[in-house]
């Protein structure tokens, strides 16, 4: 047998005095890192393929176990740090490209983390949330500004398709194939119970789900799958997919072992054929193109529903937004390097893109400049992990957020990052049937309605104290912000000033 | 009258139900105590696993005709609903293990004695203990 030159990532500590060697965690690890021996009448671990996802802590009876980092460490060093040396060692076993999963983990700076809130005292009171009324109700599309009245002093106006959210936070694009089905009903039925939209992802939209179509984002990427008549009118609105902040500038590869029966049909692809998204939609090298596709789908659906474009938070991410909204979309979404993926090839996830606290900013900022802000609503997503985050990207002009991390912790998920194996222990990231009946929906959803709840609780009350009483307010009002230990170049750019000033 | 239910669709046969009611069922403070001193306490329900189905099973709480009809000495009765069985009567003759249908009751850790789900009204208030230990919600306490 070849030497393996890597360790194990972590120690599976196991009390002896507490174990009763119920086999719980034996069952309940795909990995297969448990064992008894009956021999030794013991419960043994195989370390070397646990991926710390946490399954057997949680449900250890006993709570005899620990999932702890290994303590066998190579030599130290700064530069070649541990994982660096063991990525290394991994491509000169394998030969290929690293592949990772959920978002960018790496130590950098987190800006909404910088930003403060600002809070009323004594000469503009402070609001109560439970005794006057919040509004956390919005509304996503075009803002129409041509009023005019007739004679009879009538009001007219462009009525554009609009989305009427309860609350300003969406679930964001999460494709059937690369979550489970059960994972998929669960966001359908708290987006449903919620007010708000989930996202199909690219993967089609199961038959069993087009009764929540009311509460259904649909998305269009650059594979196609299962795009067809019915499925473009299934939703409330249709997502036009150009990036993902995970990984910008590049397609997705949905494996064909994980294409089985139900997903080949909602995909429209063959059974157990690789689903390869390109990179580019083959058809728009331009915001011309683009402009042709939204309205084609608009035409499609009979100018119903909005159009959502949604692109990564890159480099010029002002000026792309600015085209977008010349397209004819009605909201743009915007991805930030720190949001979640399937699977990506590592080195695009941890070093392409933009945070997305200044992809905001920049982009709401080039919008008012240009007088366009009020044509397109904008939604932003990678890494929104908090209420407070929400208040934060709305302060600085989002007009609502799409969450997909939290919505996965929200269901059990516990960030291991190895969703692209596709044994996900909590039934979230895999298509095996055993596993995918780990999340019941019943439970999920509800966890899901809790999530959300909590956090428009937590939403009136930070608005609350800024003496503002609805997200209309609160949008673009970066007066409420401050930032800390930020560089003005930093704080230029995000709009706000620094705290003290 | 509630009673638990199977929800079959989501059992994982993790097993944990049998080791909560067998800990509930000791008379132990705790899951480690009820596993460690001495024998191990025998659950009162028990998973059937099966390649794509799995359930728990236990008493269903019938109308006992079977069960209590049989037993030869009166320990087995109804009470309110719940079929229940005195101990200090059970002879060990297992006429009810072999009767019951649903192969629901069990011989005790002792091995000379039956014992059987009560729905936990001998030993917990609120939900039985198996109920509150699946992680699934693949049997349920309820009305129907
Ligand atoms: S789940 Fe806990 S008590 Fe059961 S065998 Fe594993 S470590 Fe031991
Ligand atoms: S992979 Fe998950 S379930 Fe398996 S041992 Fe590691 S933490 Fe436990
Ligand atoms: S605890 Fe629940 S999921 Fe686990 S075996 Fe029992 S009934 Fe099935
Ligand atoms: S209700 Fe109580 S006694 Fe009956 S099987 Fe469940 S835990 Fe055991």
């Amino acid at each position: 047998m070849a030497i393996e030159f890597m360790n194990p990532l972590f120690e599976v500590i196991r009390d002896s005095d507490r174990c009763i060697k119920c086999r719980v965690c034996e069952r309940q690890c795909a990995n297969e890192v448990h064992k008894y021996d009956a021999d030794l009448d013991k419960m043994i671990s195989n370390e070397m393929t646990c991926v710390d996802c946490q399954r057997c802590v949680c449900l250890c009876p006993t709570h005899a176990l620990k999932i702890r980092p290994n303590e066998n460490q190579f030599r130290e060093n700064a530069n070649w740090t541990h994982q660096t040396m063991d990525e290394v060692y991994k491509q000169a076993g394998s030969g290929g490209v690293l592949l990772s999963a959920m978002g960018n983990p790496k130590d950098l700076p987190v800006y909404w983390d910088r930003i403060l809130l600002n809070a009323s005292q004594v000469t503009n009171p402070p609001i109560d949330p439970l005794r006057e009324p919040m509004e956390t109700k919005t509304f996503l599309g075009k803002k129409n500004q041509g009023i005019t009245y007739d004679e009879n002093g009538k009001a007219h106006y462009d009525k554009t398709p609009y989305l009427e959210l309860d609350v300003p936070i969406m679930f964001s694009a999460m494709s059937f194939g690369s979550i489970s089905k059960n994972a998929h009903e669960s966001l359908a039925r708290a987006a449903t119970e919620l007010g708000t939209f989930y996202n199909t992802g690219e993967g089609g939209l199961h038959r069993d789900f087009y009764k929540y179509g009311a509460n259904t984002i649909c998305q269009v990427a650059s594979g196609r799958f299962g795009v067809f008549k019915g499925y473009l009118d299934a939703g409330a609105a249709i997502e036009i997919k150009m990036g993902q902040g995970a990984k910008p500038g590049i397609g997705g590869h949905l494996p064909g072992m994980k294409i089985n029966d139900e997903i080949s049909r909602t995909r429209m692809i063959p059974k157990g054929t690789d689903a390869i998204s390109p990179a580019p939609h083959h058809d728009i090298y331009s915001i011309e193109d683009l402009r042709q596709l939204v309205i084609s789908l608009k035409e499609a659906t009979n100018w119903e529903k909005p159009i959502i474009v949604k692109i990564a938070a890159v480099h010029n991410v002002a000026a792309i937004a600015s085209g977008v909204a010349r397209s004819g979309a009605d909201i743009i979404a915007i991805d930030g390097f720190r949001g979640g993926t399937g699977a990506a090839p590592t080195r695009i996830r941890d070093n392409v893109g933009i945070p997305i606290e200044l992809a905001l900013a920049a982009v709401d900022s080039r919008l008012r400049d240009e007088g366009i802000r009020n044509d397109v609503s904008v939604v932003v997503g990678g890494s929104v992990r908090s209420a407070a985050d929400v208040v934060k990207a709305i302060a600085l002009g989002a007009d609502a957020v799409y969450i997909a991390t939290s919505a996965l912790l929200a269901m059990g998920c516990h960030l291991c990052r190895s969703c692209n194996t596709g044994k996900c222990n909590w039934g979230i990231a895999t298509q095996r049937a055993d596993l995918v009946k780990r999340l019941n929906p019943d439970i999920a959803a509800e966890r899901l309605v809790n999530l959300v709840t909590a956090w428009d609780h937590e939403i009136k009350e930070m608005m609350g104290g800024m003496g503002i009483n609805s997200i209309e307010a609160l949008r673009g009002n970066r007066l409420m912000l401050r930032g800390v230990g930020l560089t003005q170049k930093e704080l230029d750019i995000l709009g706000i000033q620094h705290a003290g000033e | 009258m509630k009673k638990v239910y199977v929800n079959e669709d989501w059992c994982l046969a993790c097993h944990l139900c049998e080791f909560y009611c067998a800990a509930a069922n000791s008379g132990a403070p705790d899951m480690v105590k009820a596993f460690k001193s001495g024998k191990k306490p025998v659950p009162r329900i028990q998973v059937e696993e099966g390649s794509d189905v799995n359930f728990a099973v236990q008493c269903r709480h019938c109308d006992g005709k079977a069960c209590v009809k049989g037993c030869i000495t009166g320990a087995l009765s109804i009470k309110d609903g719940v079929v229940v069985c005195d101990e200090s009567r059970c002879v060990g003759c297992y006429t009810c293990v072999l009767s019951c249908p649903f192969g629901c009751i069990v011989i005790d850790e002792e091995g000379h004695r039956i014992q059987k789900c009560d729905l936990c009204t001998k030993n917990h208030d609120g939900e039985p203990a198996c109920v509150q230990g699946c992680p699934n919600k693949a049997i349920v306490f309820e009305e129907r």
